[in-house]
């Protein structure tokens, strides 16, 4: 690694203090580390936030749950108030990763985890997310693994979280905290498409702290199932992914989510699909009509038209099981 | 921070003073903050069950336990373990007593050239902390961020399947 200073702070106002153009703040680390390893990114400075008082999951008196930023991943997926109002949440986060990773990595810090397209790492070829202007190779390069939603000519990139595509359907907001004060964000708006900026992920300021992850009240636990489609049977990023989350009565559907994963630069919903859902008789011809409606923006590449089908498919069988789940509990 | 530094250029980097407890014993010393939990293990204390594999937290053989959980050494600064409790491979025995999944591994030749062991017996050694694994899908799941390219997976399993199904050991 390049060499870097390190602080260490032990609440939020001291660790907005202490930061300075070329400081990274670092909780996990499990994602800036293998980055700085590979000279990708080279802070001057690491803040070192693990001790900031962030690792509570609490029960608002109005029932929503507040997740701490720096909540492992581990401690989030086996919170009983998880596993039992959220289970959506913490299926997505057993998909991702491995138990050390998971015993590592923050709440806060999945949100802010890079894509793992190669170019990007290789820092021998250009990247327009890592060298703004120079230059996209996986446009015309090896891209299996990238985008079909909302890439852009300089960058078809996807977003790697599980967690993230969970949270996407569940509407969580994230609340942030800069010098200048705290805003929240609506998860759909909190990640970017890569558009003419690809270097900028979200919406988040380089000098602004997440504190906290917001779940809304509503009640998804029923009916709600995350497919993860990969290479291999566990420890891989997904090719594609599917959250669903359905609100039931009886056979017809009263309130349809479907997130996805692995297609674009930030999780992939579309209000006009979910909606088109809503009054329907929970059967596959409507699944998968709205599995053909909800690929109809598709834009493949060279390497990755198999998405296309197979996002349909994930789609269909992810609310198939959405449905069931309930019937089985 | 503290009298060991780094010069490189024009830049001085200075190095910070921690205390962790590693295997039982308590230790002080200086680490420059780019320094990882596993090259302070194997270089500077001289412990090297700890193995560098991949050194992206792909591969699970630096897993050891910090305050009790598996982690990935390599991916974990060292500075950053300030305060921690550290257990590596060669803490897991009691004396000359070996940790019952040493014992299993030896039973079932859980190994080929052993260069992954250490991790995975790390690993599993977190699996039972857990308590999250009773069945041989559990542990093969939970075991998935420890790679073996002798493929050694079927005796690994067994072995840790034995002391998971062992009494007084296993999901809760």
């Amino acid at each position: 690694m390049t060499p870097f200073n390190y602080a260490r702070a032990t609440n939020v106002d001291e660790a907005l203090a202490l930061y300075q153009p070329g400081s990274r703040f670092i909780a996990g680390g499990t994602n800036l580390l293998d980055l700085m390893k590979e000279n990708v990114i080279r802070p001057e400075r690491l803040i070192d936030i693990t001790r900031l008082p962030l690792h509570e999951v609490t029960t608002q008196a109005d029932a929503r749950v507040r997740i701490g930023a720096l909540v492992s991943n581990a401690d989030l997926a086996y919170e009983p108030v998880i596993q039992n109002r959220y289970p959506l949440l913490s299926q997505a986060i057993l998909a991702g990763a491995s138990p050390q990773l998971r015993n590592m990595a923050t709440t806060g810090g999945n949100l802010l985890q890079r894509t793992r397209c190669y170019y990007f790492y290789d820092t021998g070829v250009p990247c327009n997310k890592r060298e703004p202007g120079s230059g996209c190779p996986a446009r015309t390069g090896l891209n299996r693994i990238h985008a079909i939603f909302g890439a852009s000519e300089q960058c078809v990139a996807t977003h790697p979280s599980d967690m993230c595509v969970a949270l996407a359907a569940l509407n969580a907001k994230v609340e942030v905290k800069g010098r200048a004060g705290a805003r929240v964000i609506d998860f759909a708006d909190f990640h970017r498409l890569p558009g003419d900026r690809p270097e900028r992920d979200n919406q988040l300021a380089d000098d602004e702290l997440i504190v906290a992850i917001d779940l809304p009240a509503e009640d998804f636990s029923t009916h709600s199932h995350y497919l993860k489609v990969r290479d291999r049977a566990s420890y891989a990023f997904a090719l594609v992914s599917v959250a669903v989350a359905l609100k039931m009565d009886g056979d017809v559907i009263r309130e349809a989510r479907v997130a996805l994963g692995g297609v674009a630069h930030k999780p992939w919903r579309n209000a006009e699909v979910e909606a088109t859902l809503v009054g329907q008789t929970a059967d596959h011809e409507a699944f998968t009509a709205a599995a053909q409606a909800l690929v109809k923006d598709a834009q493949p590449l060279d390497g990755n038209a198999f998405k296309v089908k197979l996002v349909q498919r994930a789609i269909v069988r992810a609310l198939d099981e959405a449905v069931s789940a309930g019937a089985r509990s | 921070m503290s009298a060991l530094s780094h010069r490189t250029g024009l830049e001085c980097y200075a190095s910070h003073s921690i205390q962790f407890e590693l295997n039982g014993q308590r230790q002080a010393l200086d680490v420059l903050p780019w320094t990882t939990l596993l090259d302070l293990l194997r270089e500077q204390l001289d412990l090297v069950g700890s193995k560098k594999g991949c050194d992206h937290g792909q591969c699970g053989a630096c897993t050891v336990l910090v305050n009790g959980k598996r982690v990935n050494a390599c991916l974990t600064l060292a500075v950053m373990c300030d305060g921690a409790s550290l257990t590596t491979v060669e803490g897991l025995a009691t004396g000359d007593s070996l940790h019952p999944l040493q014992t299993a591994f030896i039973k079932h030749d859980a190994f080929q050239c052993g260069y992954c062991t250490p991790g995975q017996l790390c690993s599993a050694a977190g699996l039972l902390k857990e308590g999250r694994a009773s069945s041989a899908d559990d542990i093969r799941e939970q075991m998935s961020g420890n790679l073996c390219r002798c493929g050694a997976y079927g005796n690994i399993l067994a072995a840790i399947e034995e002391v998971v199904q062992a009494p007084g050991e296993g999901a809760a």
